[in-house]
């Protein structure tokens, strides 16, 4: 595969790698920058799919298993599309202490996915999160960005009801 | 900027601030933001607009005010009051009742007289809750930048670090290594660079002392770091903030453009030759980054693992060169010991551990929340004064601190004073500052199962003492918990965890078993009673009811 010369456009014509290319620009190309300019990609594109990650690594010129290891290591990093929505639920020490757990199942239930999967219509994402920092309002939950706080397995399932309703109001 | 600018500076915005007959404070934090503080800002101030009186009254979004349990929270100044539960309907009420009529909400009032409040003693939240994080000014005017001001101008690096030195600070990431004498090593490490950074990888469950710190009065932070960069002579400084944090990032990013624009960080600061530049590293969900070797890896952009010890990072850290590391707490204490003397600071807390220690109170505890105590102050009056006890109906089993590395202490070791020592001595430790408790309800083979399964998940895989160990801790600790492991899988689980504990690189593996060996020591009856029962074993006196019952 021929190396992408950084001053042209990306050949798909997309324009979102010129957003990236900004950053990367900004850092320098430094190999260092590698983290950095991972999150502005998944910022960007959403997730990083195999494509994007050859992209940052001949720009950064760091060897692809270089860029594809550092992706897969921290657990921000997404190599698979997320859903519509996002339901991220704390699983911290203190949300698990105030019953976590029973909310996880309820979910887990009403969606028939596991967490760390996206329901196959693409609408809900389940995460489980290791501690949100909001432990004063234990257990929460992290909906579409907001913190959801005090949480029940009800109030869990019926906020993501309402997500399932309003996709039936919108037909595709 | 220079020492007279920046006193003047600090008037002219206490002159603005006497201009109001009142200042409403709101807490914009992350906790409270995330119950609606945002519609209680807009309300107040649509209220003063509407009763014209915004000229006379200002409304400003604060950092954590600390019962995070029970917000959205405004406080009132000159007169203290606080509100709870504050929504837009009470916002209005505030407005109506008590600035223009002088009567309190009495609904709504928060009884600050209570030992929750009159506990605590606050060095490193001094500022939050009372001034406007976003605004450089009003930190300026709580005498902020004056310690960096005064390092700068009038002392050298090394009065400076003798200075830290005689205070007794100790790291307050939780291992508690004397800060002055970290200094001292990266001063004395020979190198034309050196690096100083904030460990702002708040990953412990259950923790969010630093992410309030850094909401709340970010440019503490920041002036701790510069203070230090000058006593060891470093020129750049580097925050490893998480990426789960938004709030504290956004914050971060305007107190470094501002202190930037203000001459406060950058070149010739002060007029002097001393150049201090600050720049932001967002983790990406890595728990292990919290340790100081992975946290360098980080920045430099690769997988985050720990390296062996020595050399330290006071040695040898980024890019190869001596690096201070500490932590948001640790930094956030270096202006106030500046400002009013090591002695001041020395003579808080006890003699091993000087100054305060902050921790985030939550599980079963009425007081949720941010508190700020003397060092050495009973875990009892912690829980009990401050934390109002357990919830109605329920009964105290077990504290947990140190995060998935600490340990459970047990009813009968609540007069411990909270010092680095003493909580050792119960197989606990201090860590960043998490504290929860939990009541009877808390199984706790099944605690022991959540923190294992976390360092199951979070272990990096350098080492095999902890990639290995801990999955097979885990293996035994859920049969014992479906009620299929014998007398001899808790042998092995000691035995495995001594294993894991003596041989794993870093402090995530060290750490690792601590659960299981506190919660084997104080309740080892929990996990007997779930033993098959096999012949010829008999279990300890105060498991047998339990036993014969399963």
């Amino acid at each position: 595969m021929p190396p992408i010369p950084q001053q042209q456009a990306h050949p798909s014509g997309d324009n979102r790698f010129k957003l990236l290319d900004r950053t990367i620009t900004k850092h320098q190309s430094r190999g260092d920058a590698l983290i950095e300019v991972l999150h502005a990609a998944q910022g960007i594109f959403g997730y990083l799919e195999n494509d994007l990650l050859l992209y940052v690594a001949h720009a950064l010129k760091l060897p692809l298993s270089r860029v594809y290891g550092v992706a897969t290591f921290y657990h921000f990093f997404a190599l698979k599309p997320k859903g519509k929505h996002t339901f991220v639920l704390c699983m911290g020490t203190a949300c698990y202490v105030k019953g976590a757990t029973g909310i996880q199942q309820a979910v887990e239930h009403h969606c028939h996915i596991k967490f760390g999967e996206t329901t196959p219509d693409d609408q809900v994402s389940l995460v489980s999160a290791r501690c949100v920092g909001s432990c004063g309002l234990a257990p929460v939950a992290v909906v579409d960005n907001n913190v959801a706080a005090k949480l029940t397995p009800e109030s869990a399932v019926a906020r993501i009801e309402e997500w399932q309703k309003t996709k039936e109001e919108v037909p595709a | 900027m220079t020492v007279e600018d920046l006193k003047e500076l600090a008037e002219q915005e206490q002159e603005r601030q006497r201009q109001f007959t009142h200042r409403i404070f709101y807490c914009s934090a992350a906790g409270c933001a995330s119950c609606g503080s945002s519609g209680v800002r807009n309300a107040l101030l649509k209220a003063l607009k509407e009763k014209g009186i915004e000229k006379e009254v200002s409304a400003v979004g604060t950092g954590c005010m600390g019962l995070c349990g029970e917000g959205p929270l405004v406080r009132i100044a000159p007169d203290g009051t606080m509100y709870q539960h504050v929504d837009e309907a009470v916002a209005q009420k505030i407005v109506d009742r008590h600035i223009l009529n002088g009567e309190k909400v009495s609904e709504n009032l928060v009884d600050t007289s209570s030992p929750f409040f009159s506990s605590q003693f606050k060095i490193v939240l001094e500022n939050c809750g009372s001034i406007d994080s976003e605004n450089i000014n009003e930190y300026i005017a709580a005498e902020g930048y004056a310690s960096l001001a005064k390092v700068v101008t009038e002392m050298a690096p090394g009065e400076v670090i003798d200075e830290i030195r005689k205070s007794g600070l100790r790291g307050r990431g939780g291992a508690g290594y004397p800060t002055g004498l970290k200094w001292g090593i990266v001063r004395k490490a020979a190198s034309e660079q050196k690096y100083v950074v904030c460990n702002a990888d708040e990953g412990d469950p259950g923790a969010f002392m630093d992410r309030s710190v850094l909401e709340g009065d970010p440019h503490r932070v920041l002036e701790g770091m510069a203070i230090a960069g000058y006593s060891v002579g470093a020129n750049q400084g580097y925050i490893y903030v998480r990426a789960e944090y938004p709030l504290a990032i956004e914050r971060l990013r305007l107190a470094i453009k501002h202190a930037e624009k203000q001459g406060l960080l950058g070149n010739r600061i002060f007029e002097s030759g001393f150049n201090f530049r600050i720049d932001l590293r967002i983790g990406a969900g890595a728990f292990v980054c919290g340790e100081e070797t992975a946290l360098i890896r980080s920045i430099e952009g690769k997988r985050g693992r720990p390296r062996p010890r020595p050399p330290y990072p006071a040695e040898r850290g980024l890019w190869g060169s001596p690096t201070l590391i500490n932590n948001v707490e640790t930094f956030a204490n270096i202006a106030p010991i500046i400002r009013r003397g090591s002695a001041w600071f020395a003579g808080i807390g006890t003699p091993k551990s000087a100054g305060t220690k902050v921790f985030a109170l939550a599980g079963k505890i009425r007081n949720t929340g941010l508190i700020e105590v003397p060092m050495g102050i009973p875990l009892r009056r912690i829980i009990f004064d401050i934390g109002g006890g357990t919830p109605e109906g329920t009964e105290f089993k077990a504290a947990q601190t140190g995060g998935p590395s600490g340990g459970c202490i047990p009813t009968e070791h609540l007069d411990l004073p909270v010092d680095y020592e003493s909580l050792t001595t119960v197989g606990s430790f201090m860590g960043s500052g998490g504290l929860i408790v939990m009541d009877s309800t808390s199984k706790m083979v099944e605690v022991a199962k959540y923190f294992m399964d976390f360092c199951v998940d979070e272990s990096c895989g350098k080492c095999i003492p902890c990639r290995v160990g801990t999955v097979q801790l885990y293996n035994l600790l859920d049969k014992i918990s479906r009620g299929e492991g014998t007398v001899d899988d808790l042998a092995l689980l000691q035995e495995l965890g001594t294993m894991v504990k003596e041989t794993s690189l870093c402090g995530l593996g060290q750490g690792a078993p601590n659960p299981i060996f506190s919660t084997l020591r104080f309740f080892r009856q929990e996990y007997e009673s779930l033993l098959r029962p096999v012949e010829g074993f008999v279990a300890s006196p105060n498991a047998q009811k339990t036993t014969t019952n399963a």
